[in-house]
């Protein structure tokens, strides 16, 4: 039996606890600087919008713990001596273990600007990022202006929550269109305007030179790089982006870049220590994968994949067809497949876009310009049946095909409107005009 | 946390002066309770019903229509009304006050005993009642006509709030017809086409309407002619041939969320409550004893008292007291050896203990029969027994506690601890039905709105991070999970029941070979 620890009860750590359980009877202990138990990130924003308390983001009851031997041990670790297998905590306190699994998540990017630690500029990853936008941004009088920098996903949904207490926000992206690294431009376009509509004053092409302090010492303006404008505010966001938690390894033997350098079955150069989730980094990239992939998906994946590893089952992390999703105010979005952005998009790469007229549903197709292969879908406002997806992306269906049965894949509710019709048309009309 | 209530939640001149406007209206219900005799009636009992539907109806056109189509959850934990604050506490006492009166001391509420007119509330709505069907008000015509007003304006709010699903309209709209013209208008013209006839709401269905089968029921129809004997026959059908195909083919949700008055006065005045029913574990299981030992009771109940009214010989009814006892019997072992024989694997170990315990009924009722205790069930007389069911379950469970109780413990009390209908069409969802909730291959991120928002407090979470399908009895598919699920992982489905049970993780994205494996090691 061995003793295996898991700094960061995230999805990837939680989910591997989980696994390793099932299959085994290894001591299993699970460290947290964060919280006593698991909470689900992507729900922290309901919290502060009302929808939720924070008791409804933890997914298994407080005695799930106890009753599946998994131990809670709540501290930070800031030293790894993988020699003597011994962590050592901030308070002094020390662990042994026989098997090490890092699974400590990202922090929120900061760039260097002048004022980025002042108090009222914040990032919304932590539970204690969270603690501390309530205390900031209760209200609009509180707070009569927010700002946010970078335009990701973190980004848009903290403009959602503050704009659902009707603080007004301005939100700054650095590109040209929101997320059109990632989007096609036909989708980020898309998404500007709904951005406008709820609303929100966005600048695109825009970036942060300086936040300034005011008389309190606490944020009260931040001044752009391109026009010198500036902005008064009260809490300033930071979203451009996250990076792997890993600070406290930098005198540990164990080899990082950006993340804990792991190969495909997720080990480190030292054996018996092990990385997963949006902290560890791919040696060598898989697939179209980025090396780092900070997704709840792909955080869950390893942690399962792991589970096999420490349970005698050496395994892979050999994740299957691409997927993600998320919500943009009212307008979900999931993709299957690889859709490029305009920037990053191969030369083989076609894509087949229709956006219905009330600006708040499109899709885009992407396929093989040459073999007509289905390559991917992004899906606005339409909901799509994952599993169908990843079933024509393993029997490389043609984009023909997709299309023509694009209706089995439909997953709205019952009764919706059907655009199924129209998106045939609309393919057909393309294909007539090329 | 900072309980430093949000501005937004804060509301706008013109709501508060539709808060008024309705506050007027209910002021002056208030006026004619505290026996203020109104000169003209029916101007102000109209006067009154305007300006709560008024007040409701710009309060919600205010709250929806300025903003855009979509999830309107905003601050619900934060609102007092909603989230068991001061005025959510007042509200429960307000409402479970009315209802300790209307069912025990309807005096208060104006009642005229001994041939004495109505004076009051139920004096207010002698005009309408009159209007409709001829006769002066009872208490029960006060409640039914708050009741239908309830669903009717809430229901307006609820389709303002959910005007971008279709789903939810197509419900709303049915609940809001089935309880205007079901319980509410046909009954009355029922009555004043033929004054024989009991009150008779179609859509309420043995043995939700458990007192259908009372001896003076019974009478009343069969004294009623054809129509009666047509109406009686309609009640039986409808639990015995109606339900078990509708169920089979949408599930309960044809009956709790579309067509039931209880779920309709949930699904509308009730919505703003759907989040406070418990999810948690120990919940569940109090569920799943509360309501079959309520279901068991209703049988019980109403054999016995049909039992005690029947005669021996086909002198006093065709049916006597030897062919009735064989029916129920008979139906009852041929539905529990049915289920043991092919569904035993999917039960859970207490459904197993409960399905002996219900066996052991019926042979009790057998025994009963043949050592000759005649009107006597346990050494309880049926009428006893009858009305303790009338009281404990009939007029507590459902009035007072599932109704009042909405701003406590959620909108659907009733229907998840108490209802015997519910009980039966869950049963057989769970076991022969084509309906479940589809779980979207592995897009659920755990973040916990869906099961926040299930009024039947099932955690839908535990279920769809997993990558199950949700085949829960107790789901009155409302469809507010898949609702509010910002990543589109929920879909409401009636398909064919070859696996629609899939109790493995299957959660797509990962590499195939090893889910195989998670799946076998189980």
């Amino acid at each position: 039996m061995d003793n295996i620890v898991i700094i960061g009860n995230g999805i990837s750590g939680v989910t591997l606890a989980r696994h390793v359980r099932k299959f085994s009877d290894h001591r299993i202990t699970l460290i947290s600087g964060e919280t006593d138990y698991f909470f689900s990130r992507t729900a922290l924003m309901y919290v502060y919008m009302g929808h939720m308390k924070f008791e409804h983001t933890q997914p298994y009851e407080n005695w799930f713990w106890k009753k599946n031997r998994i131990e809670l041990r709540k501290g930070i670790v800031n030293k790894v001596d993988t020699n003597s297998k011994t962590l050592k905590f901030s308070n002094g306190e020390t662990m042994s273990y026989d098997k090490l699994v890092i699974a400590t998540g990202s922090k929120p990017n900061k760039f260097g600007w002048p004022g980025q630690d002042l108090e009222g500029v914040m990032g919304l990853y932590h539970k204690q990022d969270l603690d501390n936008l309530e205390k900031h941004a209760p209200n609009n009088e509180v707070c009569k202006r927010a700002v946010i920098v970078g335009g990701g996903l973190i980004g848009i949904e903290l403009a959602e929550m503050l704009s659902s207490r009707s603080i007004p926000v301005t939100f700054l992206v650095r590109e040209s269109s929101f997320w059109n690294g990632v989007l096609p431009e036909g989708e980020s376009q898309m998404i500007n305007r709904h951005i406008i509509k709820h609303g929100i004053d966005l600048r695109l092409s825009s970036n942060l030179k300086e936040i300034k302090a005011g008389a309190n010492g606490k944020v009260s303006s931040i001044i752009l790089e391109e026009t010198g404008e500036e902005i008064s505010c009260d809490v300033v966001g930071l979203t451009a982006g996250v990076s792997p938690n890993i600070d406290f390894l930098k005198n540990s033997e164990i080899e990082t870049n950006r993340g804990v350098l792991v190969n495909r079955y997720l080990e480190t150069n030292i054996p018996d220590v092990f990385a997963i989730g949006d902290c560890a980094e791919q040696r060598k990239a898989i697939g179209n994968r980025p090396t780092i992939e900070a997704v709840w998906y792909t955080g869950r994946m390893m942690g399962e994949a792991l589970a096999q590893t420490l349970c005698g089952n050496r395994m892979p992390y050999n994740p299957g067809h691409w997927f993600n999703s998320a919500k943009f105010f009212d307008i979900e979005y999931q993709t299957y497949g690889w859709v490029h952005s305009k920037k990053k998009k191969p030369d083989y790469e076609a894509q087949f876009h229709w956006r219905h007229e009330d600006d708040t549903k499109c899709i885009t197709v992407a396929y093989h310009k040459d073999t007509k292969m289905f390559l991917g879908i992004n899906t606005f406002g339409i909901r799509m049946r994952h599993k169908t997806f990843n079933q024509w992306l393993s029997e490389e269906r043609k984009v023909d095909y997709v299309i023509e049965h694009l209706a089995e894949a439909n997953f709205d509710p019952e009764f919706y409107a059907r655009y199924e019709t129209e998106i045939v048309d609309a393919f057909h009309k393309k294909l007539q005009i090329a | 946390m900072s309980i430093a209530k949000p501005d937004a939640l804060q509301l706008t001149i013109k709501q508060k002066s539709a808060v008024v406007i309705g506050l007027l209206g209910l002021f002056i219900l208030v006026l004619a309770l505290a026996n203020v005799n109104f000169p003209y009636k029916e101007t102000f009992l109209a006067a009154s019903m305007i300006l709560i539907a008024a007040g409701t109806i710009i309060y919600s056109r205010e709250a929806y229509l300025s903003k855009h189509e979509g999830i309107k959850n905003d601050g619900a934990w934060f609102k007092s009304t909603s989230a068991r604050g001061l005025w959510g506490w007042i509200i429960g006492l307000v409402l479970t006050g009315f209802y300790i009166v209307l069912y025990f001391f309807p005096e208060y509420l104006g009642l005229g005993t001994d041939g004495a007119n109505n004076t009051g509330l139920i004096g207010l709505f002698d005009p309408l009642s009159q209007l409709l069907s001829g006769r002066n008000a009872s208490q029960w015509f006060v409640y039914g006509t708050l009741y239908t007003m309830a669903i009717l304006v809430f229901g307006y709010k609820f389709l303002l709030k959910y005007r971008h699903n279709r789903y939810q309209r197509l419900r709303t709209f049915s609940v809001m017809f089935f309880q205007l013209a079901f319980a509410f208008l046909i009954p009355e013209f029922m009555y004043v086409m033929n004054n024989d006839l009991p009150y008779y709401d179609l859509k309420s269905i043995w043995p939700l309407n458990y007192y259908l089968f009372d001896e003076w029921s019974v009478k009343a129809f069969l004294s009623a002619g054809h129509i009666g004997l047509a109406l009686l026959l309609f009640g039986i059908i409808s639990i015995f041939i109606i339900t078990p195909i509708l169920t089979y083919k949408y599930g309960k949700r044809w009956y709790c969320s579309w067509v039931c008055g209880c779920g309709g006065l949930a699904e509308t005045a009730g919505d703003p409550f759907r989040h406070l029913s418990s999810k948690k574990l120990s919940a569940w299981k109090m569920e799943r004893w509360l309501i079959h030992t309520v279901l068991v009771f209703s049988v019980v109940m109403t054999t016995a008292v049909i039992y005690s009214y029947l005669g021996y010989d086909k002198n006093d009814f065709w049916l006597t007291r030897g062919v009735f006892i064989a029916l129920v019997t008979g139906l009852l072992s041929i539905l529990f050896t049915g289920v043991m024989l092919f569904k035993r694997h999917e039960f859970g170990k207490d459904a197993k203990y409960g399905a002996i315990g219900f066996f052991t009924v019926i042979m009790l009722l057998l025994v009963m029969h043949f050592t000759g205790t005649t009107d006597k069930l346990f050494f309880v007389k049926s009428s006893a027994l009858r009305s303790a069911y009338g009281l404990y379950i009939g007029s507590i469970f459902s009035g007072v506690i599932g109704t009042g109780f909405y701003p406590i413990f959620g909108n659907r009390v009733w229907c998840r601890f108490g209802c015997p209908m519910a009980a039966i069409l869950g049963f057989q969802q769970r076991l022969f039905s084509k309906f479940r909730i589809t779980t979207n291959g592995g897009q659920c991120i755990s973040c916990g709105n869906c099961s926040t928002y299930c009024e039947m407090g099932i955690d839908v979470r535990a279920y769809a991070q997993k990558g199950e399908n949700i085949v829960r009895s107790s789901c009155v598919g409302c469809g507010i999970c898949a609702a509010v699920c910002p990543r589109g992982v929920l879909k409401l489905e009636n398909d064919s029941m070859k696996g629609r049970i899939n109790p493995t993780e299957i959660l797509l994205g990962n590499d195939v070979n090893l889910m195989e494996l998670v799946n076998k090691k189980q």
